[in-house]
């Protein structure tokens, strides 16, 4: 994908969730919370996006899952963590959870975990830029801006203007060894 | 014994002669025949090589503590013994700090009963001087030297009072006894448990400043000035110490000092660097890097007369504890060779003046027989070789403990033979 | 592991980066003591046993809290009622525990280098909680994080270091944390209670208070430990209170501006501290608690968060 479906992308999310949240009652409830790190700026700019659509701005968060990985007894050294940042109450919200990529679902597993030890949502709904396939846990997303197909051995990167690449754009590439 | 040993080869070296060449030594009935340039080889006597090693006199110690009675799990005088011929001692002088201490006739008796039946060095007991040690009553001095004691001391501990100091050395007088004091006041030393210093405050570690032992070694010799005793530094270890002294002999008092292989070579930063190792801990303690400079000067140029060990058997019990708790002392009969070996080949010491503090200078500052090749003399000797790399440990130990800094590290030069009155009585090679 | 270090024992052998590293992560973990359910997962199923053989209610706990926060369980062994009366050596306690397969030994002990020894002797972790005078990391740690917080950076500060030096790990780890984070440190008492040598760990020494904390960013007054000491080292407690502690007047004449007052506790009140003071607008004393149990999760994920060698 390159930056022009990217933005076209993110617009139809933006659509999709605002339609949604109108039609479940839900547009006051609204937060964003961005999964570390590759939801983070989609998440600021799908608030934005629904600022403009709503016409009111849906307080913004970020989640670091690191604490709340499942693979603790496999990995070699600890994962570093970052900052967690959600300084609103969570409870009885519509949370509209971003990640860039949408894989395992181990990641967002992790984050739902987390999220419900700040309160009790009334609904989490998962929106993610880039849906890959190849679910591990029965987990899948409210929102897609694109579905793929990619295949074991291809990693999937997200690469965003606002952490410095040069253009907005998806790679599909060969893993490394 | 009409056994003749003729060593061959090697360069002796008897400072108490002022031998230093290539020369044969002849021994014949437990006595030196000769130290000459060339000699016939009679049919039936044993041929040493000693070819590439040194020939010296069988080595003094005039500080061990063998343990027995008492505390025969950590030594008896038979393993002390042992590992004192191995490490080429033929005699030591052995500390009353035993249990009970040695403060009567039948300690002592014990102690040269369990030597003779030994048949290894020759075994000098040193007597207490008060009785128990316990600082307090004079032990019977008389009674002591009739049995054998050659030396007094309170070891393990100062003599605090100075009256008991004064009376102690004025009545060793009347036995021509030296008294062998360990010097610090315990009021300095508090709970210390190493120098004080930069290393001890890193380390979090109570300090012993220097001056702990500085004071009482000036005490004393006022005292020996006052009573004119004969007065022997144990392991002195400070730089005041060594100013204390000099000034002593200077003015013609009965003074001398010993110095362990421990103080001249290592300080309070090996303290530091060895982790909180327990052996790095005895007492004194490892000094600061300009105390050692000055003891090592000082053994160099005489004022310190002799090397002594200090050989403090320790098991692992005592050992094997926070450094906070655990007993001070280390062995060293076996590594003093080569540990001092390292001072010669740092340009610190001669090999004359090395040879001559563990020979001729102990034996002259306790009164004692040996030290010496001369004709007539015991044949008490050692051959040894300067270059020779081994590893000291459990397998090459003869001591039954092996507290020591040394342990497991190769070092260099090693006593290959020994022999006390003509008697093959080590041979390095052989097993522990 | 933190950097190179398998254990925290020492912040003498720890670099920059190592301290950085640990001070980082707690600002992450002090986030997680702020929400409404203070539990992460993710030291589920290791084991962190407390073995205290001095006396401390206060650091035993924020270990226990930072171990429960971080979903590990936490065992505390206090030596009063344990093998110790009973003449068992320390070795010999450590490898009965060690038997137990512990993943984090937190060992507190009046012995300097205690900790050293049992980490040569068992496979996992260490962490010691103050041993003798020597050190305490994790008290270093803190401190250094409080001040960094409040100021944010150490880079170019003052920090003075009042009370008695000599018989204080907790001095001691300061004086690295602080110094290791590009601060200047100043210690302050009367003679008696500075121990030789002290400036060779990089630090200046005045015995005049009022000329130590001039343009101080940082004061952090020790307690005056009784208990610890042995040959007399001071006047009277009136006259060390005089001329060494911190009251009002002081504070307020002598300290600049948004200058902070530490105390590892417990306080004295009225000797080393008046409470006016311990509970002034200058004072973050409990902010030192909170971020005690911080960057004690801090300490206990990096070195607990990975499986231990030989364990399944």
């Amino acid at each position: 994908m390159d930056s022009t479906q990217i933005s076209a992308a993110v617009a139809r999310l933006a659509r999709d969730v605002a339609q949604r949240a109108q039609a479940e009652g839900a547009a006051d409830g609204l937060a964003i919370v961005g999964i570390r790190r590759g939801g983070v700026h989609l998440a600021a700019r799908l608030r934005a996006a629904l600022r403009q659509l709503l016409g009111k701005e849906a307080p913004l968060g970020t989640l670091d899952i690191a604490l709340y990985r499942d693979d603790v007894t496999v990995r070699g050294a600890v994962p570093v963590v970052g900052p967690t940042d959600i300084r609103f109450s969570i409870e009885g919200k519509t949370i509209v959870l971003v990640d860039d990529v949408l894989y395992t679902g181990r990641t967002v597993r992790a984050a739902l975990d987390e999220l419900v030890d700040f309160g009790r949502p009334r609904r989490v709904w998962l929106t993610v830029l880039v849906d890959r396939g190849g679910h591990e846990l029965p987990i899948a997303a409210d929102f897609a801006g694109v579905k793929l197909e990619v295949p074991d051995d291809q990693n999937v990167q997200v690469l965003l203007k606002e952490e410095g690449a040069a253009e907005d754009a998806v790679q599909v590439s060969r893993r490394g060894k | 014994m009409s056994d003749t040993i003729i060593i061959e080869g090697g360069r002796v070296i008897d400072p108490a002669s002022g031998t230093d060449a290539t020369r044969v030594v002849v021994l014949k009935d437990g006595k030196v025949a000769g130290v000459v340039e060339r000699a016939d080889r009679p049919s039936g006597a044993t041929v040493v090589d000693a070819k590439g090693r040194w020939v010296t006199p069988g080595f003094l110690d005039l500080h061990v503590h063998l343990r027995e009675p008492g505390q025969e799990y950590k030594e008896t005088v038979a393993t002390g013994a042992r590992a004192a011929v191995a490490g080429g001692f033929t005699s030591v002088v052995c500390m009353p700090n035993t249990k009970p201490v040695n403060d009567t006739l039948a300690v002592t008796e014990l102690i040269l009963a369990r030597a003779a039946a030994a048949g290894l060095a020759r075994v000098y007991p040193c007597g207490a001087i008060s009785k128990g040690s316990a600082g307090e009553e004079l032990a019977e001095y008389g009674e002591l030297q009739a049995g054998g004691c050659v030396a007094l001391s309170d070891d393990g501990k100062p003599v605090m009072s100075p009256g008991l100091m004064r009376s102690a050395l004025e009545y060793a007088r009347a036995f021509g006894l030296p008294l062998t004091v360990h010097e610090e006041d315990l009021h300095l030393v508090g709970k210390g448990v190493m120098h004080e210093g930069a290393a001890s405050t890193r380390l979090g570690l109570k300090g012993i400043p220097g001056q702990a032992e500085d004071v009482m070694v000036l005490r004393d010799v006022a005292l020996a000035e006052l009573t004119g005793g004969r007065l022997h530094i144990a392991h002195l270890s400070t730089a005041g110490s060594v100013r204390a002294v000099r000034e002593a002999k200077k003015r013609g008092l009965k003074v001398t000092a010993e110095v362990t292989p421990h103080h001249l070579t290592l300080s309070d930063e090996d303290v530091a660097r060895s982790g909180y190792s327990t052996d790095f801990k005895m007492s004194p303690p490892l000094r600061s890097v300009e105390d050692v400079k000055a003891v090592v000067e000082a053994l160099a140029d005489g004022t310190i007369d002799c090397i002594a060990t200090d050989h403090a058997p320790h098991s692992l019990v005592e050992k094997q504890l926070e450094f906070d708790v655990a007993l001070n002392g280390i062995v060293g009969l076996e590594t003093a060779f080569p540990v001092c070996l390292a001072l010669v080949k740092k340009g610190l010491l001669t090999e004359k003046r090395l040879i001559e503090a563990l020979t001729a200078s102990p034996a002259r500052a306790f009164g004692l027989p040996g030290g010496t090749l001369a004709v007539g003399a015991p044949a008490d000797l050692a051959i040894l070789d300067p270059g020779a790399i081994w590893t000291f440990g459990p397998k090459t130990s003869f001591s039954k403990c092996f507290n020591s800094p040394w342990r497991g590290r190769a070092l260099t030069g090693r006593c290959t033979h020994a022999y006390v009155g003509g008697r093959l009585v080590h041979q390095a090679g052989e097993g522990a | 592991m933190i950097g190179r270090q398998k254990h925290c024992i020492a912040l003498e052998d720890y670099s920059r980066e190592e301290i950085t590293q640990v001070l980082d992560l707690a600002v992450s973990m002090k986030e997680v003591l702020r929400r409404p359910i203070k539990k992460v997962p993710s030291l589920r199923g290791r084991s962190i046993v407390n073995l205290f053989f001095e006396a401390s209610t206060r650091t035993r706990s924020s270990f226990e809290i930072a171990a429960k926060v971080l979903s590990a369980d936490s065992l505390n062994w206090t030596s009063s009622g344990s093998s110790v009366s009973k003449g068992e050596t320390l070795i010999d306690t450590v490898k009965n525990l060690e038997a137990m397969h512990p993943d984090v030994l937190v060992i507190r002990h009046s012995a300097s280098g205690a900790p050293g020894l049992v980490a040569s002797r068992v496979g996992c972790s260490v962490v010691s909680a103050g041993d003798g005078a020597h050190e305490h990391p994790s008290q270093g740690l803190l401190d250094a994080f409080t001040v960094r917080e409040k100021l944010g950076t150490l880079d170019g500060k003052i920090l003075t270091i009042v009370g008695d030096v000599s018989h204080s790990r907790v001095a001691r780890s300061d004086i690295y944390s602080f110094g290791k984070l590009g601060a200047k440190v100043r210690l302050c008492g009367p003679p008696t209670m500075m121990p030789m040598g002290v400036e060779k760990m990089g630090c200046t020494v005045e015995h005049d208070l009022k000329k130590a904390v001039d343009g101080a960013d940082a004061v952090i007054m020790l307690r005056i430990q009784h208990e610890r000491i042995g040959a007399p080292l001071l006047s009277t407690t009136r006259e060390y209170s005089r001329l060494w502690g911190l009251n009002t007047k002081k504070a307020a004449e002598w300290l600049k501006p948004g200058a902070l007052v530490l105390h590892p506790g417990p306080i004295n009140r009225g000797v080393e501290l008046m409470p006016e003071v311990a509970d002034g607008p200058a004072s973050v004393i409990l902010d030192q608690v909170e971020n005690g149990v911080a960057v004690r999760m801090a300490i206990l994920y990096l070195l607990a968060g990975e499986p231990v060698e030989g364990k399944a």
